[in-house]
């Protein structure tokens, strides 16, 4: 066999495995826009059933939202410094802690949702409102944040840098503004992406910790399944994908830019 | 240019990492104002922990002082001292070009656009990398790299400029060229520097005086010509050129004292004809280096001499060959 024949039998192998991922997927999304699904294309094509789920389901994906850009906010403000320190001292600590970090995405996100009530649940107000989720979501998409930002940290000698800005006089705030951040917006923008993604899809925490006034996208899309018609369900779906495939093409690109 | 007349003192400098590694002994020094110094010696000696005591990068263990002009400036962190430094793999800001990297530290001070500028313009001029202004750092090749990196530190004024070992990581013709250019510059900005190498060429091409440290200690201290001609001790009469060692009882022509060792640099060592030659040996090796040749001489089966000379001759390996012995070249360590 030639170099060229099996390169293309590879080929062939790989698209058939994907289209076999992706043909229900795709099917799923043609049924939201189909007037009757179990009629087929025949039926015609409409847009009713997208209607009807922003009309049933628009604080689902306004919540989602608002989870998503509080918790990528609040993973700044945690992360980006937990990895700056975290890269400084180095050294066995910093690894443990490190690990540390990471545990949440080990542990079932139902075992994590059940932490949360047991010991949190006491406290109403906060049980019953979606500040309650964001702590969930926060304590799963931390890590890659983390991670995100201390792996480029690593692979710049940023201390290096950083006596060099001080020799020209440069305090430590000026350095990390000036020098320490810039240096990190790779990092900080992948880590972004997949926190904001990561949280906008979220469903194993989310759907333990819910209350029916605080449901999230992914939440809704599951009972949309369980209680609405297929094309309903098809069209939330669909929707989903608008959202989440132009993050996740960026976060490719992300992946492959060498910076 | 600033006049520099920044004198530096040591007093009582040691440090002792936390691990327990004990870099750098208690050790005096005095630098004068404007003078140029080298702290030379090989990996491990503590002439990086000595500039970075100096700069303020680390901290001396109890007791040490750092005095800059008599004031004391231990405690001072770097951001305070106003020294300008050059490292070893430049650090060099990443998210910014040349222009921006030289104008760093001005900006810093809050120099008002036309100022920092101004004396941007006039680094880049001095170091002949105005048509590098708007590069990134990647688009630049080690020697301009180097270039940027020393317009950076002088740009601010500063009252001492610190390199640590800023030619090394650069290829020999480079690092040659470069040298002097670094030399013109040290001596019109007429600053007090601290240049920091394991190359004694280097050393003794730029140092006005040389510190020469071993194992975070003073081997000693003095001009290149005191440290090549009259080196106090063993370490730095081996360090420092080639040294070779003969005892004097293969040189009975010339010595009358038994016993006694004698020390001889490569090109105080004359090729002669054999009826007024103090020795005969064997040539092991010749290497010709353009300029001159080295010849590692065999005598006595076992013992080794290195031979310098301008020979237009060419020794060949295996003949026989007669040196000749000066005592008045021979260096003698005080005891």
């Amino acid at each position: 066999m030639t170099k060229k024949q099996i390169f293309v039998l590879q080929l062939i192998f790989t698209l058939l495995v994907c289209s076999f991922l992706i043909i229900p997927v795709f099917l799923s999304a043609l049924a939201g826009i189909t007037e009757n699904f179990f009629i087929g294309i025949k039926s015609g094509f409409t847009l009713r059933w997208v209607f009807e789920v922003l009309d049933l389901y628009s604080e689902t994906i306004y919540l989602s939202l608002i989870i998503a850009i509080t918790c990528l906010l609040a993973t700044l403000i945690i992360g980006i410094p937990a990895a700056y320190v975290l890269a400084r001292i180095g050294g066995r600590i910093s690894r443990i802690i490190e690990e540390t970090i990471v545990l949440p995405v080990a542990i079932p996100g139902l075992a994590i949702a059940l932490a949360l009530i047991i010991i949190y649940g006491g406290y109403r107000d906060f049980r019953s409102s979606w500040y309650f989720i964001l702590v969930g979501h926060i304590l799963f998409t931390l890590p890659f944040m983390v991670r995100s930002v201390l792996a480029v940290l690593s692979s710049t000698n940023f201390k290096e840098l950083e006596e060099g800005a001080a020799s020209l006089g440069a305090p430590f705030w000026t350095r990390f503004i000036t020098i320490v951040l810039p240096n990190i917006k790779q990092g900080i923008l992948a880590g972004s992406l997949m926190v904001f993604t990561l949280s906008i899809g979220e469903f194993n925490l989310t759907w333990m910790l819910h209350t029916p006034i605080t449901k999230t996208l992914p939440v809704g899309l599951a009972d949309s399944y369980a209680s609405m018609r297929l094309e309903v369900a098809s069209a939330y779906t669909l929707i989903f994908f608008i959202m989440i495939i132009p993050l996740l093409l960026g976060m490719q690109f992300l992946s492959r830019k060498k910076y | 240019m600033q006049k520099g007349n920044t004198s530096i003192d040591l007093i009582s400098c040691g440090k002792t990492f936390k691990d327990g590694t004990r870099a750098l002994n208690k050790l005096n020094l005095n630098i004068k104002g404007g003078e140029t110094v080298v702290l030379l010696g090989p990996s491990g000696c503590g002439k990086t922990t000595l500039l970075r005591i100096i700069a303020g990068l680390e901290e001396p263990d109890d007791g040490g002082q750092v005095l800059f002009n008599k004031e004391n400036v231990t405690k001072l962190l770097i951001e305070k001292r106003n020294v300008g430094m050059v490292f070893q793999s430049y650090a060099l800001f990443p998210n910014m070009n040349v222009k921006e990297n030289i104008g760093y530290g001005l900006k810093v001070r809050k120099l008002d656009t036309k100022q920092i500028d101004d004396r941007v313009s006039e680094m880049l001029n001095m170091m002949s990398i105005s048509d590098l202004s708007f590069r990134t750092i990647d688009q630049l090749s080690g020697g301009q790299r180097q270039r940027v990196a020393l317009a950076r530190a002088i740009a601010v004024r500063p009252r001492v400029l610190l390199l640590d070992e800023p030619l090394t990581a650069l290829d020999a013709i480079l690092r040659d060229r470069l040298r002097g250019e670094i030399d013109s510059l040290l001596r019109s900005l007429e600053i007090t520097a601290i240049y920091v190498t394991h190359d004694q060429s280097e050393a003794m091409a730029l140092g006005d005086r040389i510190v020469v440290m071993s194992d975070g200690k003073i081997s000693q201290i003095g001009t290149p010509r005191d440290i090549y001609f009259h080196p106090e001790n063993e370490f730095v009469a081996d360090f420092i050129g080639t040294i070779n060692r003969i005892s004097g009882n293969n040189l009975k022509k010339l010595v009358s004292v038994e016993g006694q060792e004698l020390l001889f640099r490569p090109e105080d060592i004359e090729v002669v004809e054999k009826n007024i030659s103090h020795l005969t040996g064997i040539v092991k090796a010749s290497f010709f280096l353009g300029e001159k040749t080295r010849l590692i001489v065999n005598y006595n089966s076992t013992e080794q001499l290195s031979v310098e000379g301008k020979f237009k001759k060419e020794y060949k390996i295996g003949s026989e060959i007669y040196l000749k012995f000066n005592l008045e070249t021979s260096i003698t360590l005080p005891n």
